[in-house]
């Protein structure tokens, strides 16, 4: 039997259980805390700081921070979702991310944590790096420009004897996450698919069935994310 | 004293456009040249991506007309994905298509008359330019307005329902579409509250028609003079010569008649057709190769398309056709001004089929689309409101594009724009000691007449604006004028 714990955010007394992240606790209990490497199945890492909340006038991440009795944390302030959009314009300035022709546009965690957050304009400047884009799997094009290098593919996506398909390849601004060569061509249909939908953005896409879902039936037409946990 | 007249930029019309007129001492016309001055670079950059995504990507080229770039894509890529050359998809996919594609000729077609060029008939061409716009139209012909306002309207919630959003929707896709139309949304366009219905849409494009008829009566001179010259005429056509926007062969006949391009396969387009570059505009100069650059170019749009077709598949639009017909005796015509007839006449066609589609039950089936065996090569071509669009894509194994070649509208009208240019110039301007607004505003006219859509042409970005530039014998500007 688990221990139960109370912890307040933004003022709100929550019960959860003791050895719960506070993302956890706090999606359990209907609060949005804004994710995008964190992912069901996989050990959180706090990479890409979306999720941070301030406890005791610090900021933390809270998918890998746990809950603790007692503790009360800032979620939905002023202070911290500016701090979080100004993470989403970065994550845009750093890549290429034309939402009007992608694919995923409409299904996309990016472009719609930064419709939630109203981003209009980023504040930085835009990058515009030189990215590659791999279609030589029979099942997967993968698109650099639209990468945000979660490690979701690396985490989730792995062959019967545990093998990844996803890698990281080089170091600071040159790090990409790559389609290992031979394992992109022997990959199946079942887990390309799966592959595509775990990516938080467009940046692994199933071929040959980009825009079959019409405008309208789209995951965030109609409500923004978060929406499905807020009550 | 020799001067050059710079006309930056041309107003209403679509793009960045930029007419020069030469004049000599003696106060006659020599050279005009009318300049797109904007780069964009579609075909480039849209290499490298996954083939799926040309028919929205490439859309962008335009607000007015995205419709026509995501069908002409879209059937490209028909053929790539094995779904034929433009009759192999499923009636559903086929005639939601179709319907997309009339009510973006419908709406695109009303715009350019009301909100564009209405205001030169409506005030004249020399009248004040604070009231010769579509603000103007509004306060002094209230009815008018509201019409071109409504007919736009409509024509764009058909793309709405069709293609999902009124502005670069999704809903063709390689092999097919991505929805079918609802009864619901059928009902609505259909039998909609007044004036939002298909009844009343054939109603005022009948409306619209007798307007210009009786403008016609009344400038008989203006409207069969201006800017008239021969020139050869390209659109497709059916494969029994009927209209038809969406899909068909490609025909081309010269200004008396004969056949110079006969019903030849899409697919072929560039066995027959090559583009000039020339160093002063960004825009190429299409030709017939056959026939070479002097005397191969043609015009396209809705003139070319009545000259070039044998019949209009829908009653009301036919019986205008052969009124149009009889009025150059069965020859092509060749007047710039009756672009807005021919135009008028294809607004009423488009919402006689409109209204026939939507009674169509395949509307709503289910089956969306159908694909076959893979090539790495396609070619789409439809007509656009401004006249015949080619989209041609090749892509390598790994399901990226190659090649990617768009032949615009505009593109296809550059030559005849140019000489539409050169002869109101002379005729308005030559011998003049002064110019006026009024001149430079009927050299707009001409080129306004053709509906260009320059950023298309260019693939360019932001706004349209015209500039005239006067120079001399020596080349340098004696004055310009923008707007």
């Amino acid at each position: 039997m688990t221990n139960k714990i109370k912890i307040k955010i933004d003022g709100k007394e929550i019960i959860t259980d003791q050895g719960k992240t506070i993302v956890e606790a706090a999606h359990e209990n209907g609060i949005f805390i804004p994710t995008l490497c964190n992912f069901a199945g996989a050990l959180p890492k706090g990479c890409c700081r979306m999720c941070t909340i301030k406890i005791n006038n610090r900021f933390m991440t809270s998918c890998t921070t746990p809950a603790a009795h007692g503790m009360e944390v800032e979620n939905n302030t002023n202070e911290i979702n500016d701090f979080r959009k100004g993470i989403i314009e970065l994550l845009f300035v750093s890549g290429n991310h034309f939402c009007p022709s992608c694919e995923k546009s409409g299904n996309c965690e990016l472009q719609a944590l930064a419709y939630r957050y109203q981003m209009m304009v980023p504040r930085f400047p835009y990058d515009f790096p030189m990215k590659s884009v791999d279609g030589s799997s029979p099942y997967i094009i993968k698109d650099q420009n639209r990468c945000i290098l979660c490690k979701r593919c690396i985490k989730t996506i792995k062959d019967d004897l545990g093998r990844h398909y996803f890698a990281f390849k080089e170091r600071g601004h040159k790090l990409e996450v790559l389609l290992d060569e031979k394992m992109g061509k022997e990959i199946s249909s079942a887990l390309a698919k799966k592959a595509m939908e775990n990516c938080p953005v467009g940046s692994i896409i199933f071929k040959e069935v980009g825009f079959e879902v019409p405008i309208g039936q789209r995951k965030y037409d109609h409500k923004p994310i978060g929406s499905e946990i807020e009550n | 004293m020799p001067k050059k007249i710079t006309i930056e930029p041309v107003t209403r019309v679509e793009g960045h456009g930029k007419v020069t007129i030469q004049i000599d001492d003696a106060g006659q016309v020599r050279e005009t040249r009318l300049h797109i001055v904007e780069f964009r670079g579609f075909e480039r950059f849209i290499q490298g991506r996954p083939y799926w995504e040309a028919p929205v990507l490439v859309q962008r080229l335009c607000g007015i007309c995205p419709v026509s770039h995501h069908l002409a894509a879209a059937k490209a890529l028909d053929v790539i994905v094995g779904a034929g050359t433009g009759l192999g998809l499923t009636p559903v996919g086929e005639k939601m298509r179709r319907l997309m594609h009339y009510g973006q000729i419908f709406q695109s077609h009303v715009l350019h008359f009301f909100h564009l060029a209405s205001p030169d008939f409506l005030f004249g061409i020399d009248a004040d330019p604070a009231i010769r716009n579509i603000i103007g139209v509004a306060m002094h012909h209230k009815d008018l307005a509201v019409q071109g306002v409504m007919m736009r309207k409509y024509g764009q919630e058909i793309i709405k329902f069709t293609a999902g959003k009124k502005i670069h929707g999704t809903g063709a896709i390689p092999g097919g579409i991505n929805k079918n139309l609802s009864v619901e949304e059928r009902d609505i366009l259909l039998h909609g509250a007044d004036p939002l219905n298909a009844d009343k849409m054939v109603e005022w494009s009948v409306g619209a028609l007798a307007f210009f008829k009786a403008y016609h009566k009344n400038n008989k001179t203006l409207v069969d003079t201006f800017a008239e010259f021969p020139s050869n005429h390209l659109s497709i056509v059916r494969a029994d010569g009927a209209m038809d926007l969406y899909n068909g062969v490609l025909r081309a006949v010269d200004t008396e008649g004969t056949r110079i391009l006969d019903d030849v396969d899409c697919q072929d387009y560039d066995k027959y057709i090559e583009e000039e570059v020339r160093n002063w505009s960004y825009m190429k100069f299409p030709y017939l190769k056959h026939l070479g650059k002097e005397n191969g170019w043609y015009r396209v749009g809705p003139l070319a398309r009545l000259n070039t077709c044998d019949f209009i598949p829908t009653p009301l639009a036919q019986k205008e056709f052969e009124e149009f017909k009889a009025y150059t005796h069965g020859k092509p015509n060749n007047m710039t001004l009756h672009y807005h007839w021919a135009r008028l006449i294809e607004t009423l066609h488009a919402a006689e089929e409109i209204r026939n589609l939507l009674q169509d039950t395949d509307l709503q089936n289910e089956d969306l689309v159908v694909k076959g065996k893979k090539s790495h090569r396609g070619v789409g071509v439809i007509e656009a409101p401004r006249g015949t669009l080619f989209h041609h894509y090749e892509i390598n194994d790994n399901d990226q594009i190659t090649l990617a070649n768009l032949i615009v509208s505009t593109t296809n009208n550059n030559q005849p724009m140019n000489l539409a240019v050169n002869h109101t110039a002379k005729s308005f301007m030559n011998g003049q000691k002064e110019i006026t607004e009024g001149m430079m505003n009927a050299v707009e006219v001409a080129i306004r007449a053709y509906d260009p859509c320059l950023s298309c042409a260019t693939h360019a970005m932001g706004q349209m604006p015209l500039e005239m530039t006067l120079v001399n014998e020596n080349n340098e500007i004696i004055d310009c004028k923008t707007k």
